[in-house]
C-alpha cells in the first residue's frame, strides 16, 4: 500500500467515527422527538436550550480536545470554573465592573494554564498529577475566597445581569403556545460565545502552525522534536489554551448560574472528557477534532434533556446512559485501532 | 576514610526508595510538634497514645496518631490495589472511589432490603451482604480489567466509564435514598475490636496477605515485568493480558473492602459521598510513595506510607484550623512540591547547578 493510500485509509476510519457520532446524535434526537413530541421536544427551542445549558461545556471541551490531542489531560477544568464563578460573584459584589472582572478571569485562566503547562511541558510531570493538583488548588481556593454561596443580582452588577438575561431572538422556527401566543426561539449570549470559540478552535487546529503541531506532538513527541518543533513550548501552549478556554467557559457558565459556590461544576471535567472521547478524540493523542467534541456535548445534552422531559426517570440515569455510550464508543474505537494495526 | 564512608552513606540514603515518603511523613510530624510547642501544648502530644473509656465502645486506644492510622485505612487499602494497577498497566484506575460507593450501596441494599431507607435488623445474614460487596467489587474490577487488558483501551478512559456510572448505579440501587443499617454487627467493621479500631486490623490483614503473596510467589515480579514491557514479557512467556486483568480485578476487590469499611463507619450507604475524591488520594499515595506512574517497578511499602502521610497532612491541616473544604489548596501545593522535586529535568538542573558550583570552587 502506498503512503498516500495509507494516509487516506486512516483518515477514513477517523471520519467514519465522526459520522457515527453525528448519526448517533441525530438518532437520539429523532427518538426524543418521536417519544416526547407532545411535550414540546420537537420545538427548535428544545435544541437551543441544550446549547444554552451547555455553552460553558462547549468551550471547556474545545480546550480539552486541544490538550488531549497532545496526549495529555486536564482534569482541573471543573474546579477552575468553580473558582471563576466564585471570583466573578465576589468581585462583583465588591463593586468591580463586569468588563474588568471578565478580563481578570481570562488573565487568571491564562496564567494558571501557563503554570500547569510549564510543569507538564518543561518538567515532564504526568499531566494527570499536575491537573489533579490544579483541581485541588482551584477547588480549595474557591473555598478560601468564600465558603458560602454568593449570587449575582441585578443591583450588584446591572451590566452582567443584562448579559445573562439578553435574548438573541432567532427569526424562524417559533411555535404558538397553548394560549395562541407566538413564542420566538432565542439563545443567550453565552451560546454565541461558545460557537465563536468552537469555530475559532476548529480553524486554529486545521489551518495554523500551532494547531498542526498539536497533532504532530500527540502523534509522536519524538518525531515532532526531530522535525524541529519545540515540543515543550507546544505542550505548554496547549495547557494555556485549555485553561484560557475554560475561563471563557466559566464566564458562560456563570451567566447561566449567576452564582458562585464551592460545589459548582463538580465532575464537569469528566463530562468534557467523555464528550471529547465520544466525539472521536483519542486520549493517546494525535487524533480528533472539535466538531466531534461538539457533537459529543450535544449527545450528552440530548440524553439529559430526554431524561428531564420524561420527568419520571431517576436523576442518575443521564450518568449511566452517558457511561454506556462512552463504553460503546471506546469499544468501537478499539476495534478500529485493531483493524488499522492489522492492515499495517 | 570517614569522609568516603559518609559519602557512601549519603548515596545509599539518596537511592533509598522510601526516602521521599518517609521525609514527607517526618516533615508532617515536625509541623505538628512545632505547632503543639507554639500553642503551649505538650510538644509530643502528636505521638501520645492513651486508653480512654467510652460509653459506646468500652476501653479504646485514643490519640492523634491512632486517629490518623484509623482514618487513613480506606486510602491505604485502595493504595494497595492502585499500586498493582499502576505498575502493571502504566495507568491509573480512577473508578475506585465510585466502585467503593457502589459496593457500599449494594451491600446496604442487600442488608436492608430494596427501598428500605433505615433498618436495625438485617434482611439477610451479614455474610451475604459482605459477599455481595466483594462480588460487586470483583465484577467492577474485572470489567475495567477486560477493557484495559483485552481491548487495549487506555486505563483512564476505560475506568472513566465506571467512574461516572458506578455512583449513579449505586444511587439507583438505593432508590435515591441514604440507606441506614443501624446494626451493631454491621457497625463492627468501622468501630472497634477490643481497644483497637477495626479498620486498622482490616488494613493490616490486607497488607500482610498482599505482601506475603508478592514475596512468596513471583506475582509481584511478573506484574512489574509486564509494566516495564508488556510485549517483551509476553514473548518471555508471561500472560501479560491475564496479569493486567488480575491487577484490575484485585483493585476492584480492595475498593470493595474499602467500601465496606467506609460504609460501616457511618452505618449507612451515602452513595453521593462515600469515596468521593478517594481515587485522587489513592493515586497520590502511589506517587508520593516514590512509584513512577509510568508503570514498572513498584514499592508497596512506599504507597502505604504515602497513604498515611496524606491522612496525616489532612489531620494536621484540620489541627491547624484549616477547614475541610479549604484543605485541598495546601494538598495541591504539597503535591506540586513533591512532584517537582522528583521530576528528572529538575534533578538534572540541580545537578548541573551543583556541578557548576564545584567547578567554580576548583578554579578558585
Amino acid at each position: 500500500m502506498s503512503e498516500k493510500a495509507k494516509a487516506k485509509k486512516s483518515f477514513n476510519s477517523n471520519t467514519l467515527l465522526l459520522f457515527i457520532t453525528i448519526a448517533l446524535f441525530i438518532v437520539l434526537y429523532a427518538g426524543g422527538c418521536i417519544a416526547y413530541g407532545a411535550k414540546g421536544f420537537t420545538h427548535l427551542q428544545t435544541f437551543l436550550n441544550i446549547l444554552i445549558t451547555n455553552a460553558g461545556l462547549i468551550c471547556v471541551t474545545c480546550g480539552m480536545t486541544c490538550v488531549m490531542l497532545t496526549g495529555g489531560i486536564d482534569i482541573s477544568v471543573g474546579a477552575l470554573i468553580a473558582m471563576d464563578c466564585m471570583l466573578l460573584a465576589v468581585g462583583m459584589s465588591k463593586g468591580i465592573g463586569a468588563v474588568p472582572m471578565v478580563l481578570i478571569i481570562l488573565l487568571i485562566g491564562a496564567v494558571f494554564g501557563i503554570f500547569q503547562g510549564f510543569l507538564v511541558g518543561y518538567l515532564e510531570i504526568q499531566p494527570f498529577i499536575v491537573s489533579m493538583a490544579g483541581m485541588f488548588f482551584c477547588r480549595g481556593m474557591t473555598a478560601v475566597i468564600c465558603t458560602d454561596q454568593v449570587s449575582i443580582k441585578q443591583d450588584t452588577n446591572p451590566l452582567f445581569y443584562a448579559w445573562a438575561n439578553a435574548k438573541i431572538v432567532i427569526p424562524f422556527g417559533g411555535y404558538l403556545n397553548n394560549k395562541g401566543k407566538y413564542m420566538a426561539p432565542y439563545v443567550r449570549p453565552g451560546v454565541v460565545v461558545a460557537l465563536v470559540v468552537l469555530i475559532l478552535t476548529f480553524i486554529m487546529l486545521r489551518y495554523t502552525k500551532f494547531g498542526r503541531s498539536l497533532y504532530a506532538v500527540g502523534g509522536s513527541a519524538q518525531s515532532a522534536a526531530m522535525m524541529g518543533l519545540n515540543v515543550k513550548r507546544i505542550k505548554m501552549g496547549a495547557y494555556m489554551l485549555s485553561s484560557f478556554l475554560c475561563s471563557i467557559g466559566g464566564i458562560c457558565y456563570c451567566l447561566n448560574t449567576m452564582a458562585g459556590s464551592v460545589s459548582q461544576a463538580l465532575g464537569l471535567e469528566m463530562d468534557a472528557i467523555s464528550s471529547a472521547v465520544i466525539g472521536g478524540t483519542l486520549l493517546t493523542g494525535g487524533v480528533g477534532n472539535v466538531i466531534g467534541s461538539f457533537f459529543g456535548v450535544l449527545i450528552n445534552g440530548t440524553i439529559s434533556s430526554i431524561v428531564k422531559t420524561n420527568g419520571k426517570l431517576a436523576s442518575s440515569w443521564p450518568n449511566i446512559l452517558t457511561a454506556a455510550l462512552l463504553f460503546v464508543f471506546i469499544v468501537i474505537q478499539s476495534i478500529f485501532a485493531a483493524l488499522r494495526k492489522r492492515n499495517k | 576514610m570517614s569522609s568516603i564512608n559518609s559519602k557512601s552513606f549519603w548515596r545509599r540514603i539518596k537511592s533509598w526508595p522510601l526516602l521521599l515518603p518517609v521525609v514527607a511523613l517526618l516533615l508532617v510530624m515536625a509541623v505538628n510538634i512545632i505547632h503543639d510547642a507554639a500553642t503551649g501544648a505538650n510538644p509530643l502530644s502528636f505521638f501520645l497514645v492513651s486508653l480512654k473509656d467510652t460509653t459506646t465502645n468500652g476501653t479504646i486506644l485514643y490519640g492523634r496518631i491512632i486517629d490518623i492510622i484509623n482514618r487513613g485505612s480506606e486510602v491505604a487499602i485502595l493504595a494497595i490495589g492502585m499500586t498493582l494497577v499502576v505498575s502493571a498497566s502504566a495507568g491509573t484506575d480512577i473508578s475506585v472511589g465510585s466502585v467503593m460507593s457502589l459496593c457500599a450501596s449494594f451491600m446496604c441494599m442487600m442488608l436492608a432490603g430494596y427501598g428500605v431507607s433505615s433498618t436495625t435488623t438485617l434482611a439477610v445474614p451479614l455474610v451475604i451482604g459482605l459477599l455481595a460487596a466483594v462480588v460487586m467489587g470483583l465484577v467492577c474490577g474485572a470489567f475495567n480489567g477486560t477493557l484495559v487488558a483485552h481491548l487495549s483501551i487506555q486505563p483512564m478512559v476505560a475506568t472513566l466509564i465506571l467512574y461516572s456510572a458506578a455512583r449513579a448505579i449505586g444511587l439507583l440501587l438505593c432508590n435515591d435514598l441514604i440507606v441506614y443499617v443501624r446494626n451493631p454487627s454491621f457497625a463492627f467493621f468501622g468501630a472497634f475490636a477490643g481497644p483497637i479500631p477495626t479498620p486498622i486490623i482490616i488494613t493490616v490483614i490486607c497488607i500482610v496477605i498482599v505482601s506475603l503473596v508478592l514475596k512468596k510467589t513471583a506475582l509481584g515480579m511478573y506484574i512489574q515485568s509486564v509494566g516495564i514491557n508488556a510485549k517483551a514479557s509476553r514473548i518471555a512467556g508471561l500472560n501479560s493480558k491475564l496479569l493486567i486483568f488480575l491487577a484490575y480485578t484485585l483493585c476492584g476487590l480492595f475498593a470493595a473492602i474499602a467500601g465496606i469499611v467506609a460504609s460501616s463507619r457511618i452505618t449507612s450507604a451515602d452513595s453521593n459521598n462515600i469515596g468521593l475524591y478517594l481515587e485522587m488520594d489513592a493515586i497520590l499515595s502511589v506517587a508520593l510513595g516514590g512509584n513512577s506512574l509510568g508503570g514498572g517497578k513498584f514499592n508497596l511499602a512506599g504507597s502505604i506510607i504515602g497513604a498515611y502521610t496524606i491522612q496525616a497532612i489532612t489531620t494536621t491541616l484540620y489541627a491547624l484550623g484549616v477547614s475541610s473544604i479549604q484543605a485541598p489548596v495546601f494538598k495541591a501545593i504539597i503535591v506540586i512540591l513533591i512532584v517537582v522535586i522528583e521530576a528528572p529535568p529538575f534533578k538534572a538542573f540541580v545537578n548541573r547547578m551543583s556541578a557548576a558550583k564545584a567547578a567554580k570552587g576548583v578554579k578558585a
